[in-house]
């Protein structure tokens, strides 16, 4: 074979494999972009039962209950607009608190409300997820304001 | 004094680069060739003032002096002298103060060291990395102060996240860092060689041993990172794909890739125009990993101090950087002429298949990192998250294993098809067993993407070692041990994820001292919980003993840990290690009626995860101590000659 035509056949691989990583990848961001929810988005969208997601949001003052094991916990996520129940059994990490933002990712169950497999853990108290950036709770009314 | 002598240190130092840079356009563009001379002292000086400038911000932190603003905002009388030194690169001014200092040493190396290039070319080299140097000495000096004063001094400082205040973390930072500013070599080679018109065999025969030593430095720093962040986070998880874990695989993926590149370059000349490219993109994966840890630009749960006008900075350098290498690149491409030919079925094209491949996962790695910052732009705020990644890597990774057990068993420049073939029956068979038996032991139980990884890394471990088959073990090069080893590694890695995925057993209760916690086959009994106090932070401790099978019985003591400043608290798991996987114990709250949160899982083989980096390092320092020790020989031999 001449090195003009394996060049040609490894461009055209090379070619092919770009192609194909595109296509995986759009087709990938097409499914998983839509991965960062906040509670409006939840009640005008819509998620399907069992399908992955992050819910983000700040925790309702008050909202906050210990189940009977020991180990689950019931919460309600608001940004304001919309507020979503949601449960997690686990340690929840130290700076999981009422009235403080939360990254939840889980899927939601049959009944609405959002199963968090994991809570977002930070490495510190200064951390505020990007997503929830302009969003406040306030204190006397608890309710939230700015967000999306 | 000792601040403002490091701050002289530093400016001495980018003084320094300039002129090395002056000297080299001069003595090789103004054909001056008595200036390039001096140009090997200047580089070797500017790195030992890096150094110093280095030592004394190392001693500011030890000494505790909190008249310097970063000791105050980094650090506190109090804490432990490990971490006090440690903390010197635990924040921004000083981990960018220890890449000058790490960069200016490699310079001095390659100042001092390399024999193996041509002389105008180991010249614009060092001419390119005064360039890069000269950039970040700006950065330094003119927005990232290190040795800035306050005025009045504070009586103590305010502290190291505690959470980096554990000894993995204390040394993650260096590793990653020499393996990142190595790359700068690499990438200073590539523009040398471009400029001189020099990139052949040669050339790569230079450049291959800078870039395996960055590759090493990396792959021990990914490797630390993942562990210390699966056992200090209390997670249990091993891999997140958040933009900071992104920002140190993304230059990983380039240097395997420019590894293997830069291998047939200088085995076989083929490749010239590809591995140049790759020098160039291995260092910007590099910076862009900086530019998103140090911006703040993206979500990251490893929240670091950071600095919009500082990312601006960064960006600015990687524009200039990379926009001039690529410019310099397309100017000079017509000189880079084709290289040797190849057949079609040759090891060479099974190199060309693992650098696509390694590319793809690359570029993919990439567009889901900075999607969310493309959309932003566009005003939609959108998070890609482990799904995405999960679903592209994990096939690519997949074959990637097939490929690269498959190379090496092809001979260089022609092979036949059906030969290779013959070669790949036994790893064939094993994936086969492999199969049948997982099919057999768990169906039902795992999921589509971990068997694959178990058979694929089954017949990878029995496929990379077989380069050995039928040699004489003691005549084999280190070279070719350092391969075996690394593939091998990579195999072992694989089945770890793969197993860990597949296989952990996990528990969550609540329980009360006396009580007994069955799992897994592991009998755990929660004695008592009692609070402790360490050199500056105090802890609720829980003693337990785990049994398994009527074995004898290990005391483990999971803790939850509060630190006063700042006031943070962390969880210590307890971790239990055996041959055949880990049991991992987190204490958590205590719950309203008195009882105790507890997670337990166990993790078959989760350690040949990290034992199968370190195996892919070691096969690194392996093959570099291959190539090494035959130049130590010859210049010996050539003495003895003499």
């Amino acid at each position: 074979m001449k090195a003009k035509h394996q060049r040609l056949i490894l461009a055209l691989v090379a070619l092919v494999a770009l192609i194909g990583a595109g296509l995986l990848a759009a087709s990938a961001l097409k499914d998983e972009a839509a991965y960062f929810y906040a509670p409006a988005d939840v009640k005008e969208k819509g998620v399907e039962p069992g399908k992955a997601i992050r819910l983000g949001g700040m925790v309702v003052k008050g909202s906050l209950k210990h189940a009977a094991d020991g180990v689950t916990i019931h919460f309600d996520v608001t940004d304001g607009k919309a507020t979503v129940p949601a449960t997690f059994s686990g340690i929840a990490p130290d700076l999981f608190r009422e009235g403080s933002g939360v990254v939840a990712e889980g899927a939601f169950d049959g009944k609405d409300t959002f199963v968090a497999t994991n809570l977002l853990a930070k490495h510190d108290e200064r951390y505020m997820p990007r997503e929830l950036e302009g969003m406040q709770y306030d204190e006397k009314t608890h309710e939230m304001k700015g967000g999306q | 004094m000792i601040a403002e002598a490091g701050l002289a240190a530093l400016w001495l130092a980018a003084a320094l680069a300039l002129l090395q840079l002056a000297l080299v356009a001069f003595g090789l563009v103004g054909r001056k060739g008595e200036l390039l001379g001096a140009v090997r002292p200047v580089a070797v000086s500017q790195g030992l003032l890096t150094l110093l400038a280095f030592v004394m911000l190392v001693l500011l932190f030890l000494r505790s002096d909190m008249s310097v603003m970063l000791v105050v905002t980094n650090s506190h009388s109090m804490k432990p002298w490990l971490y006090k030194f440690a903390g010197t690169w635990g924040n921004h001014e000083g981990s960018m103060l220890l890449w000058i200092t790490v960069m200016g040493l490699a310079g001095s190396a390659v100042a001092l060291f390399e024999r193996a290039l041509r002389r105008d070319t180991h010249m614009a080299t060092l001419g390119a990395q005064a360039a890069i140097s000269l950039g970040f000495y700006a950065f330094l000096l003119f927005s990232s102060n290190p040795f800035a004063r306050i005025d009045p001094p504070p009586p103590d400082g305010q502290g190291l996240n505690p959470l980096l205040q554990d000894p993995g973390l204390a040394f993650h930072p260096p590793t990653l860092y020499l393996g990142y500013v190595g790359l700068s070599v690499a990438f200073s080679f590539a523009v040398g060689a471009l400029l001189t018109r020099q990139v052949d065999a040669g050339f790569a025969r230079a450049m291959r041993p800078w870039v395996l030593a960055a590759w090493v430095m990396l792959t021990l720093g990914i490797t630390a990172g993942s562990y210390w962040a699966y056992y200090e986070l209390g997670w249990g998880g091993w891999w997140f794909w958040d933009p900071v874990e992104n920002a140190s695989l993304m230059p990983w993926l380039a240097a395997t890739a420019l590894l293997h590149s830069v291998t047939v370059l200088a085995t076989r000349d083929a490749l010239r125009a590809w591995t140049v490219m790759l020098a160039v993109i291995a260092f910007s994966m590099s910076m862009v990993g900086t530019f998103l840890v140090r911006s703040g630009i993206l979500t990251s749960v490893h929240a670091f101090a950071v600095d919009p006008e500082r990312g601006t900075f960064i960006l600015g350098l990687l524009a200039i950087y990379i926009g001039g290498a690529f410019a310099l690149f397309g100017w000079r491409v017509g000189a880079v002429r084709e290289g040797a030919p190849f057949e079609l079925v040759s090891r060479e094209t099974m190199l060309v298949i693992n650098n696509l491949l390694l590319s793809v996962i690359l570029g993919l790695v990439l567009i889901g990192t900075l999607y969310p910052l493309m959309t932003e732009a566009f005003g939609h705020k959108v998070s890609v998250g482990a799904p995405y990644f999960d679903r592209i890597a994990g096939p690519i990774a997949l074959i990637l294993m097939i490929a690269m057990m498959a190379g090496p068993l092809t001979r260089w420049r022609r092979d036949r098809f059906a030969v290779v073939a013959g070669r790949m029956m036994v790893p064939a068979i094993v994936a086969l067993v492999v199969l049948a038996l997982v099919v057999a032991l768990a169906w039902g139980r795992i999921g589509i993407l971990p068997l694959a990884g178990l058979v694929v890394a089954g017949a990878a471990a029995v496929g990379s070692v077989g380069p050995l088959w039928k040699r004489n073990l003691r005549r084999t090069p280190l070279f070719t041990w350092g391969m075996v080893i690394a593939h091998l590694g990579c195999a072992v890695s694989l089945g770890g994820m793969a197993s860990d995925s597949a296989f952990t057993v996990e528990k969550l209760v609540a329980a009360r001292p006396g009580d007994r916690i069955e799992t897994a086959g592991w009998t755990l009994h929660f004695d008592k919980i009692m609070p402790i106090a360490g050199d500056n932070w105090t802890a609720l401790q829980a003693d337990m003993t785990a049994s398994r099978g009527g074995g004898t019985a290990i005391v483990i003591h999971p803790q939850s840990r509060f630190f006063a400043s700042p006031p943070t608290t962390t969880t210590e798991a307890a971790l239990l290690t055996r041959w055949n996987g880990q049991l991992y114990v987190v204490l958590g709250q205590e719950t309203d009626d008195g009882r105790w949160q507890v997670r337990i899982w166990w993790k078959p083989f989760v350690t040949f995860i990290w034992l199968g980096g370190i195996m892919i390092a070691l096969g690194g320092a392996l093959a570099l101590l291959g190539r090494e020790r035959r130049g130590w020989l010859l210049k010996w031999r050539a003495r003895a000659v003499a």
